[in-house]
């Protein structure tokens, strides 16, 4: 296990490093950070004499190294090119919005998914089973982001029922939380319902039923430890496309969180910032990954042995 | 039990009607078992009747203003008439024609994006699977690093870097979905690497390059195309997304996604435009969902589970 964990750990910060590498590189391909940060009327000698002062006509791999030691030991992702306000702060004041969506709708997706999937798999060809897979049928084909205007011309405009922009109360949540939430669901849905089918037909379904155990019991314990494996597996990946997909959202529903910052910065040509985002964000998506790794090794051995 | 007993009093059963079942009626078996499917055909090949007869069949012009007659509602509500069937955009373009010249740019997308994927996607999975060891580590590897990058900034940052147009749309999209591709085809070929044939072409001296291209993606061909038309269904929510942000097809091309942009604009009032370019969408990629569920039932039993 301990073996396990550490290689997990090993290719998790790999990963990470080559996306830090991937997202400098682009930046750098992109654009000359002097022309940003100088004033257009700069002449060429103060744009040298700059360059000089920050560094910039090093080598690109030694920038990189020195970028990258900044943000590991100091979490300094650099100034913005249009507040110069340092972008960590920025990103600090802004993650916590982020994380509340993205969790919400995790949680949504994932107690949805779970509950009305062992459903399904249980009274299989049921009024709740047909209807489950008609909404991952449907939910698979539908843009995200349309599914949320959609909410909002519903509920927002013709029942005015929930707030259709911004934060600050819980009923801002739910609008956003349903529209991320239903890109996963989907997904969970079929995984948990085709997982459970299949550890319902195994023997020791039938010799836990067969103790006398309560049907409860049987299906938690016994049936869904099993079948949670590829789903814990797959939630984890999905993480990368949950912040994904929270970009556009925040987009959507004007929530002030990172996906919303990074997509105007990217539009503003800020690029320390849509670095910053994307490191953030396959910082998280790694850390769940590894997680959801070590978590299914856990409960299947099997997985620490290959 | 019971089932056993009523089949064999069947097969003595005189009376049984021996002669197979006409052609016409062995073919309907068949299309109604693959019901699902054939809806997704039915739609795909409307989808693409439509963006070839566009020009005869649309009922506008899709770059036509017409001031007088902008934000006009669809046909059955108050204010609106046949000569804009779905009503008008912000500056009285006929949506319906909008929307069938749309279908053009979402296949076109769906389609080259996804035959860049399939080149990159198969041709790594195929050596990775092939060689093994430390060629498939390394690719592994570079997999697990594009499926912890958010796709959408991802694509986002090339977009910007390449500049928004209709070919680095297409690029973009291609360069970061293959994954799912080199998966499949690394699995798939493993599986094929230690058979027969393959064993048999190696001792016949063939280069790995021929075994690679000659015998194994043949064998490859039909998990690919599984993987190949959702792939495509994706594409065109992708292509949407990126649209949608403004960093996709530049107006005032018709693209689903853009349409969807500036009817945002305007959905408090005018919820029509928001809404059936979303409904063009999900029908485009429910179709090729659909399509893509029959043919795996249909081509690779080995797939169905996944």
């Amino acid at each position: 296990m301990k073996t396990y964990i550490i290689r997990r750990l090993f290719q998790a910060v790999g990963v990470c490093l080559v996306i830090s590498m991937v997202s400098f590189f682009l930046l750098f391909l992109n654009t000359d950070p002097a022309l940003m940060l100088l004033p257009p009327e700069a002449e060429i000698e103060d744009i040298e004499l700059f360059k000089k002062q920050m560094g910039l006509d090093r080598p690109v791999i030694v920038q990189y190294l020195d970028y990258l030691r900044k943000v590991v030991l100091h979490g300094d992702f650099g100034e913005s090119f249009i507040s110069k306000e340092p972008v960590f702060e920025e990103i600090a004041s802004r993650l916590p919005h982020t994380l509340k969506l993205a969790l919400s709708a995790f949680i949504f997706a994932n107690l949805v998914g779970v509950v009305v999937g062992i459903f399904s798999a249980v009274k299989r060809y049921s009024l709740v089973d047909n209807l489950s897979t008609l909404v991952a049928l449907i939910g698979q084909a539908t843009p995200n982001f349309w599914f949320g205007i959609m909410l909002i011309i519903f509920f927002g405009v013709w029942l005015r029922w929930l707030p259709i922009s911004g934060t600050g109360t819980w009923a801002h949540l739910v609008l956003p939380t349903l529209t991320l939430g239903t890109g996963m669901l989907p997904v969970n849905l079929r995984l948990v319902r085709s997982g459970m089918l299949d550890v319902l037909n195994q023997e020791y379904i039938r010799t836990a039923r067969a103790k006398g155990l309560s049907e409860p019991k049987v299906l938690i314990k016994h049936a869904f430890k099993n079948a949670a494996i590829p789903v814990i597996t797959v939630t984890g990946m999905q993480l990368a496309a949950l912040l994904g997909g929270s970009v556009i959202t925040e987009s959507v529903f004007a929530w002030p969180g990172v996906g919303r910052m990074a997509l105007e910065a990217i539009r503003l040509g800020d690029y320390p910032m849509v670095q910053a985002a994307v490191i953030m964000f396959s910082l998280i998506a790694v850390t769940g990954n590894l997680l959801a790794d070590i978590l299914a090794a856990l409960i299947d051995p099997k997985i620490r042995l290959e | 039990m019971s089932g056993s007993i009523e089949i064999s009093q069947e097969l003595f059963d005189p009376q049984i009607d021996e002669t197979p079942p006409s052609r016409f009626k062995r073919m309907f078996v068949y299309m109604w078992r693959y019901r699902l499917g054939m809806l997704g055909m039915f739609f795909i090949t409307a989808l693409c009747i439509t963006a070839v007869l566009c020009p005869w069949i649309a009922p506008n012009d899709p770059y036509e203003q017409d001031i007088m007659n902008m934000l006009k509602p669809p046909f059955w509500m108050d204010g609106g008439g046949m000569d804009y069937p779905l009503g008008t955009d912000q500056v009285g373009r006929c949506l319906l024609t909008r929307i069938m010249y749309g279908t053009r740019i979402s296949l076109l997308v769906g389609l080259s994006a996804v035959g860049i994927m399939l080149v990159i996607g198969a041709g790594l999975g195929i050596l990775a699977g092939y060689f093994g060891g430390a060629t498939d580590s390394i690719i592994s590897f570079f997999i697990n690093c594009m499926m912890g990058f958010p796709f959408i900034l991802l694509a986002m940052s090339l977009v910007a870097v390449l500049g928004p147009s209709l070919q680095n749309l297409i690029i973009a999209l291609g360069l970061t979905s293959w994954p799912v591709f080199a998966r499949v085809a690394r699995v798939e070929t493993m599986r094929f690497k230690s058979q027969d044939f393959v064993l048999a072409a190696r001792s016949l001296g063939y280069s790995p390059l021929r075994i690679m291209a000659r015998h194994i993606l043949p064998n490859l061909l039909s998990s690919l195309v599984v993987v190949g038309t959702v792939a495509v269904a994706r594409a065109i929510i992708r292509e949407s997304i990126l649209s949608f942000l403004g960093l996709g097809v530049q107006p005032p091309i018709p693209s689903w996604g853009m349409m969807l942009s500036e009817g945002r604009g305007y959905m408090l009032m005018q919820w029509w435009m928001a809404t059936f370019p979303g409904i063009a969408i999900f029908v485009s990629a429910l179709g090729m969902n659909l399509i893509g569920d029959a043919l795996r039932d249909l081509l690779d039993p080995y797939l169905r589970k996944t």
